[in-house]
């Protein structure tokens, strides 16, 4: 079965439609599916829910799909750096269900391996668990958070074989790794392909059977937020 | 106040931070919140092994890197370029947050708008002014096995911020262990147990800390 496809436009051939709910991997703008992003961009596909840490900065990442207002719902967990976010927050224009990082981390995850829902410590006695279920375990206050079952996972990786199986580079890997197993349909795109074999089994992060399309999104201009650095002695 | 004491009394940032580090101890895995609590990775001791965990996905976080050595790919959780360490190791968002809730990472230290004398904290929003987000701070505060929390003592306007009850949204109910703030320490046993004061920053008497704590503590 054929997986590699020639753009992100042909790998979402069919796999896009009004309301649908979309897992997005990145961390700011570390590992976001860039060519995805901008293929979704211009489809005009509207009210999406989106499941993403971030929601990208102003027109870049998921920002883009902000400016466009494709989107309806984002679930993050931190939303900050981004000014149009916050004015259509503030005016009403898109919902937000604030959710702690390891719990959407979690709710991916879970969602992906079936799990419906699972009981955390995380958020009990705050905003985060009014209207859910709480139950005592061992004597300590636990809620319940459901798993996220996305219709479509976009994610980026650093490489990938032609079957799908997949490796993610240093903290690009973030968001990317939960997101890709929780949607129905997981379209990656990678900085290279290689070919069947030449990655160590042993190594590999992301499995083949979760990668259902993949396409080479190369060459990359990776956005840094904050370049922090250090000086060189004098020798 | 005269510009001396601005200057002599109570601890700076940096002073904060390296109090906060006294707290360190061989072998500890710790995750170091955004602000004063980042400063604590330059005042680890000597000769003392501390492997910063960053949530985004990273066990050994080394240095700043050199200009040359700048990689998109290589961030802290404050999304600032950093560098890797030969122990270091890379993992997903669910496998960093498992380490956090599970209990593994032995300290954390964060900043806060609020601290209640229950031990609350309130470090994430502001309603109606700021909406960032929570983050990884809930799991952090709900998972670590000892929690300090690093901050000013009194609001810019003056008001103290170590109160009786969190008015802010809470980030988490009775999870804190320490209080460090630029005028003194405060530290409970267990989470049953009131807050103590236990140390006081140069220059400043327990009174002027009373004067500017409404929370109740033992002295």
């Amino acid at each position: 079965m054929k997986k590699i496809y020639s753009s992100a436009e042909e790998a979402l051939d069919g796999l896009l439609f009004d309301g649908m709910t979309l897992a997005a991997g990145g961390f700011g703008l570390c590992g976001i599916p860039e060519r995805l992003i901008d293929a979704i961009q211009a489809s005009g596909v509207k009210d999406i829910t989106i499941a993403s840490n971030n929601a990208g900065i102003d027109n870049e990442g998921l920002g883009k799909l902000l400016r466009t207002k494709q989107v309806k719902k984002m679930i993050s967990s931190y939303v900050g750096e981004n000014k149009e976010f916050e004015r259509q927050f503030l005016a009403g224009e898109l919902e937000v269900e604030f959710t702690p990082q390891g719990t959407l981390a979690e709710r991916l995850r879970a969602g992906g391996a079936g799990i419906a829902g699972f009981y955390t410590k995380t958020g009990v006695g705050t905003v985060v668990a009014e209207g859910k279920e709480t139950k005592e375990f061992d004597g300590e206050t636990y809620v319940l958070e459901r798993g996220i079952r996305a219709d479509l996972s976009i994610i980026k990786g650093w490489k990938a074989d032609e079957s799908g199986n997949l490796i993610f580079r240093k903290t690009a890997r973030n968001f990317n790794q939960p997101a890709a197993t929780s949607g129905k349909v997981c379209i990656a795109e990678v900085e290279e392909i290689v070919p069947v074999g030449s990655l160590d089994p042993d190594c590999i992060h992301l499995p083949s059977i979760y990668v259902k399309r993949l396409i080479l999104g190369a060459p990359y201009d990776k956005k840094i937020e904050f370049k922090t650095i250090r000086q060189r002695e004098a020798a | 106040m005269t510009t001396h004491d601005l200057l002599t009394k109570g601890w700076t940032r940096d002073q904060m931070a390296a109090r906060a580090a006294k707290e360190l101890r061989d072998g500890y895995y710790v995750n170091l919140g955004i602000g004063i609590p980042t400063l604590v990775a330059n005042n680890i001791p000597e000769g003392m092994e501390v492997t910063l965990q960053s949530e985004n996905g990273m066990l050994g976080i080394g240095p700043f890197p050199y200009e040359d050595e700048v990689d998109p790919d290589l961030i802290n959780a404050g999304k600032q370029t950093i560098s890797e360490l030969p122990s270091s190791s890379y993992f997903d968002s669910a496998a960093s947050f498992a380490m956090i809730r599970g209990g593994h990472i032995d300290l954390t230290v964060l900043g806060a708008m609020e601290v209640s004398e229950k031990g609350d904290i309130a470090n994430w929003m502001i309603p109606g002014k700021m909406i960032k987000g929570m983050g990884g701070a809930m799991d952090l505060v709900a998972g670590v096995k000892k929690i300090i929390v690093v901050m000013e003592h009194v609001s810019k306007n003056g008001d103290p911020k170590f109160i009786p009850e969190c008015t802010l949204p809470l980030t988490g109910k009775n999870v804190v262990d320490m209080i460090i703030t630029d005028l003194a320490v405060f530290q409970r046993p267990d989470h049953d147990s009131p807050f103590k004061l236990i140390e006081l920053a140069p220059g400043v008497t327990a009174e002027e800390v009373r004067e500017k704590t409404t929370a109740h503590y033992v002295e």
